[in-house]
């Protein structure tokens, strides 16, 4: 059963880790908007020379 | 189509056009360019710029959606954002090379705005990057200042269409609100405390830690689950205790006070089972408890980050205007502003302070201070009051009052706005919260006292008191109006009615009475009806009574040329064109003479026959009256419909309005009794008549209003409703906005907030159910970590399932989509 304790702390430190990059992501900002970046995403890379006019 | 042997006319061409940049019906003067139509110069200029820079992408990606620039803006507008004291407010950061600026653009709307905007480097180089945040509206751009100034990139982006919207407010005191990301925090804290509490609770659930050598893997568990159970308690739920704390102490019982309570009871008997070794405690409960809450609340006060509700005056003004010393222009922040100096008005521009007209005549356009639908004539030496719009040439006038001094700004200095609306003691929640609170209570201590007393058992008492508490968490409760409301506010913004918060729903199902506002309520203000009186026009005359009427800045002659449909005005024909301001004006179509104005103007007979009060435009063609226009505000064509709807499901309708008693014929049959429409209201008096209606006839108003002058009525009333067509544009402070042509909903938003009541009241049924489950287990002594572990999240997850179907249901038959 001794093994569980190294799991359990191992399973902590991987939960913990996940948590952290929560807290990273939200102090980065990556949630203060929602909407843009689904719509930014759709948009193609600039190509300036192809713009077609239509 | 009417050429024929008429050689100076113009082919008329009666085909429908769309211009190629904003996507609008060109109904002035069609710009032909590169090909295209526009249907102005200001969108044909957009679209020369755009192309010189590669930026054609733009009407492809939406479509033409495009922005007429603002034609209010003109050269040096934004010169004051130069000024190192404004500059230094509106930058975000610079370090005197880079430089960064978050700015609201109302204006944006769709996927081509977000592409163009963040485009901004390839119309200047200077501009660094440009990152749109969409629902906020801003765009945050972070440029070179060595290269482009503050009043160059505002010029730029203005010139695309764009114009950021810098406020007084961003000048007086900086206020930038951060998204509330503590919250966020919290909610990611708590959930990972929940989980992991949860899988180290399992051995507990299936009394697996029994055997001896299980011992010290299940002390461990539970010292863990404490670890993790501390930054729930001490910060997560830190909200929780505030609250309640700061509702103790103003002697009230808010919603928060029981689930404050309830809380520090689990947390003390678990840590007191641990401790004594006699229990694994109900941690897994508590992280849980507080997740579930978190969510709820997050939910509900999610809002609309692009709209704002809480506008002053301080958000309609400019924040500079144009001052002339000594022969000399320069742009200056209002706030420098004294008295005696002189100030340029620019046409469209507001008035800022109240002053003294030295021009010979200036036009104000009062309709957002006082609901007068007419722009007033004034004279040189007459006072003009702070709030009104010059029309036509730029105006000087001379300071009578510093901008905080003025007439308009007075009227937030009433009491009205320092009263908070939101009293938390008055919530459907909080109410029954009470009651609920106090039976509990008094099921924990009988409990007790009957466990002590009478079956002598002081550690089955104990633990079932804590119990009680425990299960009894009114978090059911919290979840059932959280999920309730936050959902119905989605539902209300889906059909364009944005309410301020969770409050004002509860205060909307109770409205008995609805006050509606005149100009820019019912009427729209943009549009007005014409009909011609007179001998019938042929589409020649039609044609050159619009050319001759675009050719003048005056408000009747917008209206005129942009109602006049079916024909296209020509541009080359008109000869000798001379305005008389005040009269009319006239002009040459070849060698007919068109006549275009006043009564007088056009020498008519019957100069007395305007019984109704509408604008009349008369036309003479060679010395010959044809007739006259009548020009009258228009009533969105859903009104008498809705106001009869509410009528019938027994609201009290009434009409107050700043405006003259123009129409009253037509309103006194569409409000039922000539005694409910008060006209010539000023903003004060707006703001007793509804004090009046809620003090003596005890009754719950609902103010309709678009204004500043139905600030205070908005302010005073219990919800206070502003009508705007245009969502992204300014409306005064208030707790919810509807667009314009949703108005014809509002019984349907009402019955649905009342919908809402009666789905937290249902709701509440079943969190009792699940109360009283869990109570007969806690009376009884018998609550064991398992139950309360599956009672709490299904409890909670059926009630936000409930509630969540219940209210969409509900949405779907009163909003029928």
């Amino acid at each position: 059963m001794s093994a569980l304790y190294i799991l359990i702390i191992a399973s902590l430190f991987v939960a913990i880790g996940f948590l952290g990059a929560f807290i990273w992501s939200v102090r980065r900002g990556h949630f203060d908007d929602d909407y843009t970046p689904s719509v930014r995403i759709l948009l193609d890379e600039t190509d300036t020379k192809t713009g077609t006019l239509q | 189509m009417k050429s024929g042997d008429n050689n100076i006319l113009e082919k008329v061409i009666h085909e429908k056009h769309t211009c190629y940049h904003c996507g609008e019906e060109c109904r002035e003067d069609i710009v032909e360019f590169d090909d295209h139509e526009f249907c102005c110069d200001g969108c044909s200029v957009v679209y020369d710029l755009l192309k010189e820079n590669d930026l054609c992408r733009y009407y492809s990606i939406d479509g033409a959606q495009g922005i007429s620039p603002a034609e209010s803006y003109f050269p040096g507008k934004y010169d004051y954002l130069d000024l190192p004291e404004v500059r230094e407010k509106i930058l975000e950061f610079t370090d005197g090379k880079l430089a960064r600026v978050n700015w609201l653009v109302p204006k944006m709307h769709c996927s081509s705005c977000i592409w163009l905007l963040e485009q901004l480097n390839r119309l200047n180089p200077a501009i660094r990057s440009s990152v749109v945040n969409f629902p906020e509206k801003k765009v945050r751009i972070t440029y070179d200042s060595q290269q482009i100034s503050l009043s160059e990139l505002a010029a730029l982006i203005t010139q695309i269409g764009y114009e950021p919207y810098i406020s007084l407010n961003d000048v007086e005191g900086k206020q930038i609100k951060k998204w509330n990301r503590t919250r966020l925090y919290k909610i990611g804290i708590s959930g990972f405390a929940f989980g992991n509490i949860m899988m180290l609770s399992f051995p507990e659930y299936f009394h697996l830690s029994e055997s001896n050598s299980d011992e010290n893997l299940g002390m461990l568990f539970n010292i863990l689950n404490l670890v993790l159970s501390l930054p729930v308690f001490f910060y997560c739920a830190a909200d929780f205790f505030k609250s309640a704390w700061s509702a103790l102490k103003g002697k009230y019982l808010n919603i928060d006070a029981p689930i404050a309570l309830a809380l520090l009871c689990v947390f003390l008997t678990s840590l007191y089972q641990i401790i004594s070794q006699t229990g694994p405690g109900y941690f897994d409960s508590l992280a849980g408890a507080v997740f579930f809450m978190l969510i709820g609340r997050y939910f509900q006060d999610k809002t609309y980050a692009g709209i704002s509700f809480d506008r002053d005056y301080k958000s309609y003004f400019p924040v500079a205007v144009t001052v002339i010393t000594n022969g000399i222009e320069n742009r200056r922040p209002i706030t420098d502003l004294k008295t005696g100096e002189k100030m340029l008005v620019r046409n469209q521009e507001l008035i800022p302070a109240d002053s003294v007209l030295i021009s010979p005549r200036a036009l104000i356009d009062y309709s957002f201070v006082s609901g007068e639908s007419e722009p007033v004539e004034r004279k040189k030496g007459d006072t003009i009051y702070a709030g009104g719009k010059q029309t036509g040439l730029s105006v000087e006038l001379e300071v009578l009052r510093q901008v905080s001094q003025s007439y308009l700004t007075q009227l937030w200095n009433s009491d009205t706005f320092t009263l908070e609306k939101e009293n938390q003691n008055q919530t459907l929640a909080s109410r029954i919260n009470k009651y609920f609170s106090l039976i509990v209570f008094g099921i924990a201590i009988i409990t007790f006292s009957i466990w002590l007393l009478i079956l002598k058992n002081p550690e089955t008492a104990f633990n079932a008191f804590t119990t009680c508490l425990l299960v009894a968490c009114p978090c059911a409760l919290l979840l059932s109006s959280t999920f309730t409301n936050g959902n119905l506010l989605s539902l209300f913004g889906r059909n364009r009615f944005y309410l301020k918060n969770a409050h004002a729903i509860e205060r909307l199902s109770k409205i008995d009475t609805i006050v509606f506002d005149k100009t820019g309520t019912i009427t729209q203000v943009s549009d007005a009806e014409v009909e011609f009186i007179g001998e019938t026009l042929t589409n020649e005359e039609l044609v050159m009574i619009k050319t001759l009427a675009s050719q003048s800045s005056h408000p009747l002659s917008r209206m005129l040329v942009r109602e006049i449909n079916g024909v296209n005005a020509s541009r080359r024909i008109l000869t000798a064109f001379t305005e008389y301001e005040g009269k009319g004006m006239k002009a040459f179509w070849g060698n007919v003479e068109v006549k275009l104005g006043s009564a007088k103007w056009v020498d008519s007979p019957n100069i007395s026959g305007q019984p109704d009060n509408a604008s009349h435009v008369y036309v003479s063609v060679n010395s010959k009256i044809r007739g006259y226009f009548t020009l009258r505000s228009k009533y969105r064509p859903e009104l008498r419909k809705t106001v009869s709807i509410l009528q019938n499901s027994g609201f009290e309708t009434y009409l107050l309005s700043g405006d003259k008693p123009t129409d009253r014929t037509f309103l006194t049959p569409v409000f039922g009794n000539e005694s409910n429409l008060l006209f010539e209201q000023k903003p004060e008096e707006k703001l007793r008549f509804i004090e009046h209606l809620q003090s003596q006839n005890q009754r719950n108003v609902l103010m309709i209003g678009d204004g500043l002058n139905d600030a205070g009525a908005l302010r005073q009333s219990d919800v206070g409703l502003a009508v705007s067509d245009d969502i992204n544009n300014f409306s005064p402070a208030c707790d919810a906005i509807v667009e314009g042509n949703q108005l014809v909903l509002l019984p349907a938003f009402i019955r649905l907030a009342k919908a809402g009541q009666q789905i937290i009241k249902l709701s509440f049924g079943i969190s009792l159910f699940y109360n009283i489950l869990g109570l007969s287990f806690a009376v009884s002594g018998k609550l064991s970590p398992v139950i309360a572990a599956i009672l709490m999240p299904v409890s909670s997850i059926t009630i936000v399932l409930f509630t969540t179907l219940a209210s969409n249901l509900a949405a779907r038959k009163y909003l029928k989509y």
